[in-house]
């Protein structure tokens, strides 16, 4: 970036694509996608910061917008056009809530650029590992889904791996969120008697997937804490849609 | 001559009445902050045309949403007959329209036909309600009045529908035997069946018929007078609360200028703000709300749906979005009361944050817009919590001491975690 080339796509990373080890791997995976397609792209790297989504779902409109002007500041100094996040939170904020305060950019979520390249036909599923025939459901993002009305880019990543697609109960604008929006990823839930993430797993689980496939970092975290509290790590794996393509394609 | 002075009496008191009590609903509505929603007619028009003419949302539920289809058609259509009514009771006329011929057989019939699936569709309600007792409908905030007043509506659509039906059973019959006053007129597909029950002795027919008339006729003025006590305001309000609704993404939070004037300042010194409302950040009270808001709450018909599909609700939290639009309705409801009674300046030391809604529920939420999905009408609770949440942070400091920290995380690293800024490249050199 510094070098003062202006790149097709910038990576927004994300401060969970950036430091949790779970979502590193995400992070990694897209990276890998962008590279084999061969599109010329760019991250902020340090000079990222986060876009200020759990401020201001908590509240703090102040903190929210001192970190959107600093990253705006940023954003247009590298001339950025075009973003793609690997976070539908990012992805929400930059998109809806930047171009208020002076940054306006065309954003996309990671899952919309896979259907875009597989549309393009850029990118297939091959010469990796086979998800043919295997049972997988999706869980939408609130962020993406109701919040921005995301609900086919998705699915169509996951239809070109020729893998039998469960929808659960309750899908698409009637998904049930994980339990982590609106800043509850930083915070013990309020009491009640049950945690949602269980509730969502217990959903996720009727269909009897092999796997649950996700488009956030933040579902991650949730829905794996939840197989894992069911002790059905080994039988059912949590997959982003990055992942599963990065592997269905060897990368 | 009596009847016709005594009916204009009754309809223009009851319109005058109500007339007052909605004028005091919409000055209450606009004690609210001030949003523009007037942009894109357009589009307001199309989505009011699609949700609350069309119904659009209803269809989620097909069960409740075909009995509430019947009950909204007949409602709007049998209001057609209203007109009848009206003129016949000045002039004492009856049934002015009959000129109309074959059409005016067609509407009678179609009237009594949607008057039986209004009938029974209320009655199934009333089932679902109090027999079946279904769990949309229970829940902390579902106290006495609330239930009550479903059954109220519900009771009195019932009596409604019987009076008209009566009244043209009687009506029909007085016509098969020939009395002088009851003009051949108009056909009775459901009343015909209640002829037989009516006696047969013509001063008994009249006085039914004339009761019926009298009964149905005040019973819709009175109901119409019962709507600004009622949570059944939502068949005038659902209209322009589904024009005036948010069409921006759901996920799309506000910016908040005022914030905006004083980042700007922060950030560049020799920025000069633009003029803006000076006020507190974010809301402790009702009046702390915008206008669509508070038209939020009286639009609410406390079906229940919102607090159906919300995570924290099912999960067994004490946050439910049907109390939010109740408790910012009753609040903002006795800020009106205490204006009427005690002048505008009056305070009574609540708050619309802690005397109603708590913040055990404000932080239960997950902001993730499934009760705004799910209202039938358009209605935003969670604009509301967002407002609530922003007040308890900019104007007290007061979140959940992880909320607090992940804060401070944000202020300090730039990240919600406590890892140094300087390590979120590293991403890229492992794996």
């Amino acid at each position: 970036m510094a070098a003062g080339e202006e790149p097709e796509i910038l990576f927004w990373v994300g401060c969970a694509g950036s430091y949790d080890e779970r979502a590193q791997k995400i992070t990694r995976d897209i990276c890998k996608i962008l590279h084999h397609v061969g599109m010329k792209y760019a991250v902020l790297g340090t000079e990222e910061s986060c876009t200020g989504d759990p401020a201001k779902r908590a509240g703090n409109e102040f903190l929210f917008q001192m970190q959107a002007m600093t990253n705006i500041e940023v954003l247009n100094a590298y001339n950025i056009k075009k973003i793609v996040t690997g976070c539908p939170h990012c992805f929400n904020t930059i998109k809806n809530e930047y171009p208020g305060l002076g940054g306006t950019y065309e954003v996309i979520h990671h899952t919309q650029l896979i259907q875009d390249l597989i549309n393009e036909g850029k990118l297939k599923a091959e010469g990796g590992e086979s998800f043919k025939g295997k049972k997988i459901t999706y869980h939408d993002p609130c962020y993406l889904g109701r919040g921005n009305g995301i609900y086919e880019a998705p699915r169509k990543a996951l239809e070109v791996l020729d893998a039998q697609l469960v929808e659960m109960k309750r899908c698409k604008s009637n998904g049930l969120c994980c339990g982590a929006g609106g800043a509850q990823m930083f915070k013990e839930p309020e009491k009640g008697k049950k945690d949602i993430n269980v509730e969502r797993i217990d959903e996720a689980l009727e269909t009897n997937p092999q796997f649950i496939a996700a488009g956030c970092p933040f579902c991650m975290t949730m829905l794996s804490d939840g197989i894992k509290l069911k002790d059905k790590e080994q039988e059912v794996k949590v997959l982003d849609i990055a992942e599963i393509t990065a592997r269905a394609n060897g990368l | 001559m009596v009847a016709q002075i005594l009916f204009l009496v009754i309809t223009l008191a009851a319109i005058a009445l109500f007339t007052v009590n909605f004028r005091k609903i919409i000055r209450n509505i606009r004690l609210g902050k001030s949003v523009d929603r007037n942009d894109q007619p357009q589009k307001r028009l199309i989505t009011m045309l699609r949700v609350a003419f069309g119904q659009s949302k209803m269809v989620v539920r097909p069960i409740p949403a075909f009995l509430h289809f019947f009950v909204y058609i007949g409602f709007v259509i049998i209001n057609i007959e209203v007109l009848e009514i009206m003129i016949d009771g000045i002039f004492g006329t009856h049934r002015i329209f009959h000129g109309l011929g074959g059409l005016y057989n067609f509407l009678i019939g179609s009237f009594e036909i949607l008057a039986l699936t209004v009938w029974v569709s209320c009655v199934i309600f009333l089932i679902r309600r109090n027999v079946l007792k279904l769990k949309r409908f229970r829940g902390v905030e579902m106290t006495n009045w609330p239930k009550s007043d479903a059954n109220y509506i519900l009771i009195t659509e019932i009596l409604l529908m019987s009076a008209f039906l009566l009244m043209n059973a009687a009506d029909a019959k007085l016509q098969f035997l020939g009395s002088s006053h009851y003009t051949l007129a108009g056909s009775f597909p459901v009343s015909q069946y209640l002829m037989d029950v009516l006696p047969s002795s013509e001063n008994a027919l009249i006085a039914i018929e004339r009761a019926c008339w009298w009964v149905h006729i005040i019973g819709i003025l009175a109901f119409l007078n019962y709507l600004p006590y009622s949570k059944h305001f939502h068949i005038l309000f659902a209209f322009p609360n589904t024009y005036f609704s948010n069409l921006e993404p759901k996920g799309e939070f506000t910016n908040m200028a005022s914030v905006t004037n004083e980042v700007k300042a922060m950030l560049d010194p020799s920025f000069v703000p633009a003029e803006t409302e000076a006020g507190k950040f974010g809301a402790k009270d009702a009046t702390d709300l915008s206008w669509v808001n508070l038209m939020n709450a009286y639009t609410c018909t406390e079906c229940g749906r919102c607090t159906s599909v919300c995570p924290a609700n099912i999960t067994g939290k004490l946050l439910s979005p049907r109390k939010i639009m109740m408790d910012t309705r009753d609040r903002i409801t006795e800020i009106g009361k205490n204006i009427d009674k005690n002048g505008a300046e009056h305070q009574d030391g609540k708050a619309l944050l802690d005397d109603y809604i708590t913040r055990e529920e404000i932080w239960a939420c997950t902001s993730c817009n499934a009760c705004v999905e799910a209202c039938p009408v358009n209605i935003d609770p969670l604009q509301i919590i967002t407002e609530l949440r922003r007040y308890a942070v900019m104007e007290e400091s007061q979140a959940p001491g992880s909320i607090n920290a992940m804060l401070g995380n944000i202020e300090n690293n730039q990240a919600p975690w406590k890892y140094s800024p300087a390590d979120r490249f590293n991403w890229a050199q492992e794996g």
